[in-house]
């Protein structure tokens, strides 16, 4: 099996895109992909979209944007896990290149979320729930998560103010991410007295409603001696797991079991633990969800994620950064573009290119991108070489 | 939903209907054709328990629009007494009172109706057993 | 001798106090609550309909009579406010109960004589032996026009009956019906909200039907009005059936039990069902019971009912209607009252 090699990134200003189509974010995005990466040609494509077909009324979604990319005669498919098909396309494209059937792979993710009424995105945006027996009793996303925290406070003790500080960092980071969709400095006390949406979970505990697109290129780890990029970024290790989609037939639910799974295949794949990753993006579509994904991948243990990001920890000064992009907090959420933007994120922290968000000597990146309450999870472990 | 789905899980929905492993024993709802436990394919038919208690829970206060004329309406995870956990509404309370392992019993409501014109869908709730 | 097996009811536990209808409508409060002898009324939440409550009166019911529901041999509901204009109310309730697929089951409709209308036909079968057990309900989630003098009473509730031949609770000892056409008060098709004559509604519709079926009853049956322990009429408000029990010559003791209109409301094609559950609820062995619907348009069902030594032990099987009707309410203002009946004009996706 070959090694393989992130080459080039592109992403663009995310927010609410009023003047673009689906297809025009996603070809900005592609562009600087290929330019970033200098090559010449791409040998086949992986998008992740949740859901073109209730979002913009279109599937079919791999013609469209090769087509509008000017590529249209290579293999290009669409992949789907929810809000993990991002980190779904990488993967597939990672096992492209490993198997041998292409050498240089566009994956990237896309979507196009304001072209509804909030409540068409709304209901789009809770099919990655159990459609017949969560959603049709009226719970909702943010109320999935909810019921995640308030188990999670009831076990544990974790507090409003400790969800509240994991908002609090991750806009600190945003603020010095020129892409993210809100960028503004928040306080615990501005995420405490917002808006309540779903008990405990106030809209400032919330991703927001995002357009954007992410690519990346990625290609054998021979094919980068031939390309004069430095430093090589390569992927060590990725792991991919499901869970049950229903929140209810979880016997636990306080962690992510999907999570827990991926990040094992991933860290037994690179030969690493949690105490080797300098930097990781995690998948904090909600506050409570950042603190249980750091649990369940043994950052910390169940219920030390709180006290841990309160006291500083997951900055990106602490022992572990966490979200240094930003996240989705504050970065956005186009749902189906996430996870490769969390593979940017990595790339540009390890090829020392993140700015004033800088982790210091960041050598080994991973990257967890979740679907729906936690029914998917793909996770991957970046090194620079 | 739409009609045909929903007339397909109307043993559930109204009854609670829910499959037993032949095999090891394990319960199911809704039912399955193969059991995760014990890979099985044999299954009886059971009624869960109208009785449990609430497991988690939150206050949905921004609805969907569907369910906007009840919000905002508290909804929870209940374990029923046969240890099959499910997603419902629980209604019939206020807010502030419900706690966590509190017990309650599922009663028979309207989820949602496909507008005025359309079909009225029924299903269950959870009420607070005094 | 075919009676009732098993009796349960169902109260939403909302409520709207007459004060604050009037105050919306800058009506007088205090000429109304003595007019109608009401104080207040209770009101259906957006999820509670005369199916769900009829599927939990009948799930009270079943609890008492211990029988499988499969060998419900016909079921049938009465409403003013079935929630379908086509579509039938008891299908759903004889799928919730597990009551499928054999079985005969229908709506029934005459104003708030349409539960009476239920519980007679079930038991009639019973009696012809068609089938072994069969369901009458009554249920309404009745509107009034806002501002309207129905407003203040238009209530929801449901009862639910289970006739069967053995292991009777309250024996039928004798049946009677009394109609005439009479247009006191009616709702024609897609109209929202039902008209009434005003007065017209008393003297030659609900007085005199009252009337003429008890006193055909009790001349069926040779017996008088000291015969009994219990008599429950139907009360579209607290007053009429006080005024035609002492028409007719009982006492307020009478009728004490099953008079539950004041903090209830007219609960329509529910309301002398209901009263009949309250009695049932604290009935002695050996208590002889009257009871008499009236339903506009117009029509009264009697029946007398005699209690058998079964009842002592199934009284707690199940929820009490005193219990429904005065533990666990909450008071709602006009304004979610008005939300909850639907009275509020709202855009079309919603």
């Amino acid at each position: 099996m070959r090694d393989v090699a992130i080459i080039g990134v592109g992403m663009n200003k995310w927010g609410e895109l009023w003047k673009q189509s689906i297809h025009e974010i996603f070809v900005e995005a592609a562009l600087e992909a290929i330019d970033d990466a200098g090559v010449d040609h791409i040998d086949s494509m992986y998008v992740g979209c949740m859901s073109g077909g209730l979002f913009n009324g279109q599937e079919h979604l791999a013609s469209v944007l090769a087509d509008y990319l000017g590529v249209a005669s290579i293999p290009a498919a669409r992949v789907e896990s929810a809000c993990a098909s991002g980190g779904l396309a990488v993967k597939c494209g990672i096992l492209d290149v490993m198997s041998g059937a292409s050498d240089i792979v566009l994956v990237g993710g896309v979507e196009k979320m304001t072209d509804v009424s909030g409540d068409a995105a709304t209901f789009a945006l809770a099919t990655a729930a159990d459609q017949e027996y969560e959603v049709y009793q009226g719970v909702t996303f943010p109320g999935l998560y909810a019921m995640m925290a308030h188990a999670h406070m009831h076990k544990y003790g974790t507090t409003s103010a400790q969800l509240a500080a994991v908002a609090v960092k991750n806009h600190a980071n945003g603020s010095k991410n020129p892409l993210a969709q809100f960028p503004q400095l928040i306080t615990v006390d501005d995420v405490l007295n917002s808006v309540m949406i779903a008990d405990p979970l106030h809209i400032l505990d919330c991703s927001p409603i995002t357009d954007g697109a992410a690519a990346a290129v990625i290609c054998s780890l021979e094919t980068t001696k031939r390309i004069d990029k430095k430093p090589i970024v390569k992927f060590t290790g990725f792991g991919h797991a499901t869970a049950s989609i229903a929140l209810h037939s979880r016997s636990d639910l306080t962690t992510l079991t999907a999570t827990t799974e991926a990040g094992n295949r991933a860290f037994k794949m690179a030969g690493r633990t949690p105490a080797d990753i300098d930097v990781i993006e995690v998948h904090d579509c909600f506050t409570i969800a950042e603190l249980m994904v750091l649990e369940s991948l043994r950052f910390f243990e169940p219920g030390q994620a709180g006290p841990a990001t309160e006291a500083g920890l997951t900055q990106i000064d602490g022992k572990i950064p966490v979200n240094a992009s930003g996240g989705l907090k504050s970065k956005g959420h186009p749902v189906g573009a996430t996870g490769v933007a969390q593979i940017i994120e990595i790339t540009k922290q390890l090829r020392g290119e993140a700015g004033d968000r800088q982790v210091k000597n960041a050598r080994i990146g991973m990257t967890q991108n979740m679907g729906g309450s936690g029914g998917s999870t793909v996770t991957h472990i970046m090194e620079v070489i | 939903m739409a009609i045909p789905n929903y007339w397909r899980s109307i043993p559930q929905r109204y009854r609670y209907e829910a499959a037993k492993c032949t095999g090891c024993g394990k319960i199911f709802f809704p039912p399955r054709i193969v059991c995760d436990e014990c890979a099985s394919r044999s299954f009886e038919t059971i009624n869960l328990s109208r009785y449990g208690k609430i497991v988690t829970f939150t206050v949905i206060r921004i609805a969907p629009s569907q369910f906007v004329d009840q919000a905002p309406y508290p909804i929870g995870i209940v374990e029923l007494n046969d240890g099959i956990k499910i997603c419902t509404q629980i209604a019939d309370c206020n807010p502030d009172d419900l706690k966590i392992g509190m017990p309650v019993r599922l009663e028979f409501r309207k989820i949602s109706q496909d507008g005025t014109p359309g079909i009225i869908q029924y299903g269950y709730k959870a009420v607070p057993v005094k | 001798m075919a009676g009732i097996v098993g009796y349960g009811a169902y109260i939403p536990r909302n409520r709207i106090r007459v004060a604050d209808i009037a105050k919306t409508w800058g009506a007088d409060a205090p000429s109304y609550e003595r007019g109608l002898l009401l104080k207040e009324k209770s009101v259906p939440s957006p999820d509670q309909d005369t199916i769900t409550m009829s599927v939990e009166a009948l799930r009270n019911a079943l609890q008492r009579a211990k029988i499988d529901a499969q060998k419900i041999g016909a079921l049938y509901i009465g409403s003013e406010s079935h929630p379908y204009a086509v579509k039938p109310s008891g299908t759903v309730v004889a799928e919730a109960i597990n009551a499928i697929p054999d079985c005969h089951c229908a709506d029934y409709e005459f104003a708030c004589k349409a539960g009476s209308e239920s519980m007679f036909v079930a038991l009639s079968l019973v009696e012809a032996g068609q089938v072994e057990y069969a369901v009458g309900i009554g249920a309404d989630t009745s509107q009034g026009a806002p501002g309207d003098a129905l407003e203040y009473s238009a209530a929801a509730g449901a009862a639910a009956f289970i006739m069967g031949k053995t292991n009777v609770l309250a024996e039928a000892v004798v049946t009677y019906s009394y109609m005439s056409d009479t247009p006191d008060f009616w709702r024609r098709e897609h109209e929202f909200y039902p008209r009434h004559a005003g007065r017209f509604t008393g003297e030659p519709a609900y007085f005199s039907h009252t009337i003429g079926a008890t006193k055909g009853i009790l001349e069926k049956a040779g017996m008088k009005v000291s015969d009994f322990k219990h008599v429950v009429f139907h009360q579209p408000n607290g007053k009429f059936p006080l005024r035609v029990g002492k028409m007719l010559g009982f006492t307020p003791e009478q009728l004490e039990v099953g008079l539950l209109t004041p903090t209830l409301g007219n609960t329509y094609s529910a309301a002398s069902p209901l009263g009949l559950t309250a009695v049932l609820d604290i009935a002695e062995p050996g208590d002889q019971i009257l009871m008499v619907s009236y339903g506009s348009g117009a029509g009264s069902d009697a029946f007398i009912w005699k209690v058998t030594d079964k009842i002592t032990a199934v009284q707690n099987a199940a929820v009490k209607t005193r219990t429904l009707l005065d533990e666990n309410k909450v008071y709602i203002d006009y304004g979610t009252y008005a939300k909850y009946r639907g009275k509020i004009r709202m855009n079309d996706n919603n």
